[in-house]
Formats: structure tokens, sequence, C-alpha cells
């Protein structure tokens, strides 16, 4: 995991002054993962397991700030550190944190076997996938590769642009998406008096 | 046509300004006007709660459960947006689509025809509503406020000229569907069918995200018309992902107009859906369901059509041989109308498998008449059964003899299952002919030959209630006392579903279904034969409105189609993009 993270690094990172301290943060941030993804799979307490992996989103979420995709770095701590991860621990808490899984139970057959070995294929695919992407990238006509490749503007920033001009109906419109969320679980939830009855039936 | 392809606004070089989108408020207005109503009405009902005299439901008069304030409000705002729909569609007819908001949603024949079937689903249910709310003695602002919504959703589906908004706009549609299904009475089978249908729909859902994302590593964009253009500058040849992405649009859209492989959820949630619903379901979401089908792969994707006119022909074929055979084996109605919902759907898929402006003419006059048709069928079950399409003439069996009891409510019902069935001098024949005449020009021989196989078997299930109603005589006896007799049949026609087979939970289905049916009889609908507590038959006014439109607007189509299908043929040739 390691490899493939410093050779991105290597490739891209400027050759102006600032390329020792991006490297002394890539290795930070890349220590935190590694070793919260390790937590993730050693630890015996769930909660210390969640933790360990909020660790390794954080360091992920790092690394993409380093390579300047600022949007996806956002993404990565609103959605999965901040969200998913927190989901996680609710789950965790409320299911119990005291109860101890026996480990010597497979859910599912064969399990322990296939782990490691699906384990490693993912990790060679996405190897492979990295040794080859600089010939995938950039052969349709469509995409304009000045426009896409400009660093003069952030990607937060050229996305904010496309949401507010080109696709500025779509997000109007997850405004009454959201209202429909709410408005569905309040009504769904909310028991009135038939629904009262009924569960008290039960 | 080069408004609609301005896909990107100059970014690079401006690093002050961002060129906003022109919006057309004429256009915006059904979407406005809904979304907005049913944001007002959320407010107003939150601030000023109903007056609640729930506990005695005979007290209101059946004057003001037609006018109940959400009903009112519903009904305004639909009619209001039909008029602006009127006006935009003059507008479009002299100077072609009209950009509404941007390149992202337009006014063209498809969007307008398409949103005027919507907006009069949502009038009629509209006044079916306030009768159902007071049966099922739920908080009504609610289903009022998803049921706009809702519909705001499938307007935004029809005019949308970018993947991403007909995305957004299908989920609209469908998350309020999903909460309102589960909104029923009985609360057990009307939350499993909530949640079946929204386990399966959000992974239809993700079919169609995944399938928008293929067609853009392809194309280079999200706009239909966009896409459309890029089909006749450019031909693919290494069209793997194209087709993958092509395929799993078809699988999204496919479950949303339920064909076949894709139907399972169908007659479960039609069936357990409150009646309303279901008829708004079967008209509304359907036709938002269809536009947007025929906006991808007949307008987008209209270039690779030998691609993709196989594969409708399967679903096409299947959905119509197994909606039919399906429902001629149903006993209850409510459910077989569901099958011949699926049925119909493979009809309009004949349509859209021709790819050509008759089909798509034909597919809108379809949809446009089914969507009466279903309005008028759904109100007619919800009055004979109740609110939730299992009270007392649920089954086929039971029926009998109805004709007896209420003459004119059961000769409607007939002259809108004569329809369906395709019978000649109703609309039903009529739509029919035409998407079989567009499958013949588009020479489809095999197809419209299984169309014309599938009518005749699902007319015999049409028949079949129309022979119990008239020409069997009344149920045995056991019907005189009501309440015993009636938990049996609902266990009956429920008995291929999970929940009720499980004899554990039989008995917790027993008590609420024995509440219900006592709120039935309190009400004063009439329950079994002759009911001496009430005497004369009390239809709600609202339903009696929509469902003699329903019969009048089938027969008088039935009769002079040709209005209509000119309406059609207009919406047909003013198209966003072409049609090869």
């Amino acid at each position: 995991m390691m490899l493939p993270m410093m050779m991105v690094v290597w490739r891209l990172t400027p050759t102006d002054g600032s390329r020792l301290m991006v490297q002394i943060v890539f290795v930070v941030a890349a220590v935190m993962a590694v070793v919260g993804a390790l937590g993730v799979i050693g630890s015996r307490n769930p909660v210390h397991a969640a933790l360990f992996l909020l660790q390794t989103l954080f360091g992920v979420a790092l690394l993409f700030l380093l390579q300047e995709a600022h949007f996806l770095a956002a993404v990565q701590f609103i959605v999965y550190a901040g969200a998913i991860a927190i989901l996680f621990l609710f789950v965790i808490m409320l299911l119990g944190v005291d109860k101890t899984e026996d480990l010597e139970v497979e859910p599912i057959a064969h399990q322990r076997f296939l782990a490691p070995v699906l384990g490693v294929a993912l990790a060679s695919m996405l190897f492979s996938v990295f040794l080859v992407s600089s010939d995938i990238l950039g052969g349709s006509p469509q995409f304009d590769s000045e426009r896409t490749l400009d660093s003069g503007i952030t990607d937060i920033e050229r996305l904010g642009r496309v949401l507010f001009s080109d696709h500025a109906f779509a997000v109007e419109i997850t405004a009454a998406l959201l209202t429909i969320a709410v408005v569905g679980a309040v009504a769904l939830t909310r028991s009135n008096k038939s629904k009262v009855k009924m569960t008290s039936d039960e | 046509m080069t408004r609609f392809l301005a896909q990107t606004s100059p970014v690079a070089d401006s690093t002050t300004s961002v060129v906003t989108p022109s919006i057309d408020f004429l256009g915006l207005l059904p979407v406005l006007l809904l979304t907005a109503g049913a944001v007002l009405l959320l407010m107003f009902r939150s601030l000023i709660p109903p007056p609640m005299n729930l506990s005695s439901p005979m007290k209101t008069s059946s004057v003001k459960r037609l006018f109940s304030f959400e009903t009112a409000w519903m009904f305004v705002l639909a009619v209001g947006g039909l008029v602006t729909v009127v006006v935009q569609w003059f507008r479009v007819q002299d100077e072609g689509p009209i950009a509404v908001f941007g390149s992202e949603f337009a006014s063209d024949g498809l969007a307008l025809f398409a949103a005027a079937v919507i907006l009069i689903s949502v009038a009629a249910v509209a006044l079916l509503l306030p009768r159902f709310c007071e049966q099922a003695q739920i908080k009504k602002a609610e289903l009022y406020v998803l049921l706009m919504l809702s519909a705001a959703g499938g307007v935004v589906m029809t005019g949308a000229n970018d993947l991403i908004v007909m995305f957004l706009g299908l989920e609209t549609l469908s998350i309020a569907l999903y909460v309102m299904v589960a909104l029923n009475r009985h609360g057990l089978m009307s939350i499993e069918a909530g949640i079946k249908y929204f386990v399966l729909g959000s992974f239809s859902s993700a079919f169609f995200l995944y399938g928008i994302a293929m067609i853009y590593s392809t194309t280079g964009t999200t706009r239909i018309s966009g896409i459309n253009a890029f089909f006749a500058d450019y031909i693919v040849l290494r069209d793997g992902v194209l087709l993958t992405g092509l395929a799993l649009l078809l699988v999204g859209l496919c479950f949303k107009v339920a064909s076949v492989p894709f139907h399972a959820w169908l007659p479960d949630v039609y069936q357990m859906a409150p009646t309303p619903i279901t008829a708004f379901m079967a008209s509304a979401v359907k036709v938002a369901g269809f536009a947007a089908l025929m906006r991808v792969i007949v307008l987008a994707l209209g270039e690779r059509a030998h691609n993709w006119q196989p594969a409708v022909f399967v679903l096409a074929s299947a959905t119509l041989l197994l909606g039919a055979i399906l429902a001629t084996v149903q006993n209850n109605i409510k459910r077989l109308l569901a099958y011949s919902s699926i049925s119909h759907a493979g009809f309009m898929l004949v349509g859209v498998q021709a790819a050509s402006h008759e089909g798509v003419a034909a597919v809108l006059f379809y949809l446009a008449v089914y969507a009466v048709i279903s309005l008028g069928s759904f109100t007619i079950v919800s009055l004979l059964t109740g609110p939730d399409g299992d009270g007392d003439s649920a089954t086929v069996a039971s029926a009998a003899g109805l004709a007896s009891r209420k003459p004119l409510l059961t000769a409607a019902f007939v002259v809108l299952l004569l329809a369906q069935a395709g019978i000649p001098l109703t609309s039903g024949f009529m739509s029919k002919f035409y998407v079989i005449s567009a499958a013949v020009e588009a020479r489809s021989f095999w197809l419209a030959v299984v169309a014309i196989v599938s009518a005749v078997i699902t007319a015999f299930a049409y028949l079949r209630i129309v022979v119990s109603m008239y020409f069997t005589s009344d149920i045995p006896a056991t019907a005189d006392d009501g309440i015993p007799s009636d938990v049996d049949t609902v266990k009956d026609c429920h008995s291929d579903i999970p929940v009720a087979a499980d004899t554990g939970k039989g008995d917790n289905l027993e008590r609420p279904l024995t509440a219900a049916h006592l709120t039935t009889l309190k009400l004063g609908i009439p329950a079994g034969k002759g009911d001496p507590l009430t005497g004369a038959e009390r239809l709600p006014i609202g339903a009696v409105v929509v469902v003699s439109v329903a019969v009048v607007v089938t027969l008088l189509v039935g009769v002079l189609p040709s209005p209509l299908v000119s309406l059609a043929l207009d919406a047909s040739a003013n198209l966003l993009g072409s049609i090869p």
C-alpha cells in the first residue's frame, strides 16, 4: 500500500523548495493511514477499531489534500469521517460495546481462507491499475485537456462554478429531495392514535 | 438547437463572474407551483393543525369531506399548473422546444403532454384523498405534501434535458412514493410493501446512476440533446462501455415502469398502498416513467436504436404475456388491476420499440388514455372495497351480484374494464390500435402479434369480473353477518404474502381489520348487501366526480379519438433532439 503512494508523490510533487515539506507531510499521512488500517483489523475492541478507521480516513484525506484534490479531501472528511465512521460507532454502541464476539465462528464459509486471497488480489489489481494508469488518461476527443488540467483554479472552485451554472437546476431539485426525506421520516415515525393502538396489541 | 448544446460555460478564463442559466419562468411554473405549494401547506399545517374531529366521522358532512382545505389547495394548484402547461404548449407549437432552465430543463411536446397528464392525475387524486384520510384516520397534511412533491418530481423527469436532472426527478418521485405506500392504515402489510418498494427502487436507482456514468464516459456529456448530437456527429466503434451504459439505463427505467423482469414489486405495492396512491402510481408515475424512458432511449440514444430495439422487443413481449397471464389467475380485484397495469406497460413498450414519431405519439396517447382509465378503475375499487382494497367486495368471487346492489357504480366499472380490455368504442381500443399500428409500421410484426394475443388473454381477466358482477347470483348467506367472513376473505386473498401466511401473525392482523371494518360500517360506506344501518348509498362526491369524468372521457375518446390523437402527434412533432 505504501509503495504505490510513494510513487505517486515522487512523480507528482513540484520540484521547487517545498518538496521536503511535501515529503514530510506525505510520510506522516501515510503512516497514519497504514497504522490506522492495521489497527482496524488488529484491535479486539470494536470501538477502538472504529476509531482506527477514523484515523485511516483522516490520513487518506491528507494524502488527497497533498495532491491538490481538495474536493475529494473535503468529501473524505465530511462524508466518510464525519458521517459513516460515526454511524459505525453508533451501531457499535447500540449493539453493546461489552459483547465480545466468538472469533472461532465463521459467518461465511471459508471466510478465513478467502480474506487474504481476495485482499492480495485487490491490492495487486490496484497496483496494476496504478502502473498502467498513465496510458488510460486523456484519450477521448470530448474531454478538453486544456480545461481539465488547468491548474489556475482549484477543483473546488471549478466544481462550484459548474454546480451553479450548468447544474443549477439539479442543485435546486436536491432541496425538494431533502424536504421529502425529512417529511417522510416524520410521517413514518410519528405515531398517531391508530398506530399506537396497533403496537400495544402486538 | 444550439442553445441546448451549450454544455459548459466559460470557466477557465473568467475568475470573477459565473454565467448563471437563463430561466423561462412560465415553463418552470408547474414545478414551482407544486413544490412551493407543498412547502407552504407544510408550514401552514404545522402552525395551524387541522381541527380534530376524527373520532366522530359521522358528523362531517359529505360536502366537508370533499372540500377539505388541503384538497382544495392541491386541486387549485394542479389546475393552475395545467393552465400554464397549456399556455406553454401553444408557445412550443409556435417556436419549437423552449429552454426553461439553462439547457437542463426544457419544454417540448413530450414534456408538456406528460406534465399535463400528471397534473390531471394530481387533481383527481386530490379529490379522492379526503375520504381516504378520514377512513384511515391518518393525519392529512403529510400525504398531500408528499404527493405534490412527488408529482413535482414527475414533472421534472418529463422535461429533463439532463440525465442528472432526470435522476433527481426520479428520486424525488420515488422517495415520496416509498413513504406514501407505507402510510396505509394496516401497519404491517403496507410497511412491508413500502420496504420492498424502497429496497428494490434504490437498487434500480443505482443501476440508473451507473448507466449515466457509462454514457458520460462515452459521450462526454449528460445533456440529452448533447448525447443526441454526439451520436449524430460521431460513430462509436469500441462501444462496450456505451452498450453497458445503455443496458443499465434501460434496467433502471424499466424498473420504474415495471417491465417484466423488473416487475416483482408492483403487485404487492399496488395492492397494499392506499388506493388513491395506487391510482396516482398507475397514472402519474407510469407517465413520468415512460416519458423519461422515451427521452433516454428514443431521443438521446435514438441513433443506437438497432442496439436497444431487440432488448425492448424481448422486454415488451415478456411484459405483455406475463402480465396478462398472471392477471387471469388473480382473485383480489386490486391485485388483478395491478397485474393488468403490468400488461398495459407492455403495450406502451410496444410503441417505444417502434422508435419512431408514430411510436412516441402512440405511447403518449396510450398513457393519457390509461391514466384516465386507471384513475377511474382504482377509484371504483376504493369505493367497492374500502380504503385498502381488501374490504367486502375485494375478490372476484365476492363481487358476485354487485350489479343488483349498486347498478350505476357497476356499470361505470364495466365501461372502464371493457376499455382496459380494448373493446371497440372505448378509448382502450383506440390506444391499443395506435400502438400496434406503430409496431407494424416499424415492421415489428411478431411484437404486434404478441400484443394482440395478450389483449385477448387480459380480456378474459376483465370479463371474469364483469361476469361475476352481473351474471352470478349473490354471495352466500355468510356475508350477511359481516365481520368473520370478511376476515376470512381477507386472509384468503393475502395468502400469498408471507406475513399473512404466518399463522402466528395472522391473529395480529385480525384485530385491526375488524376494527377497520367497523369503521367502514360506521362511515356508511355500503358494506355487504343492503346495509340496514345506512340505507341508501352515500358515495363521496369527489370519487363520483372522478369516476364519472373518467367514464365520459373513456367513451368520448373511444368514439372521437381524433382530437387527442392530433394532440399526441403534435407533441411528438415538437421534440428536443431528433428521431432518426
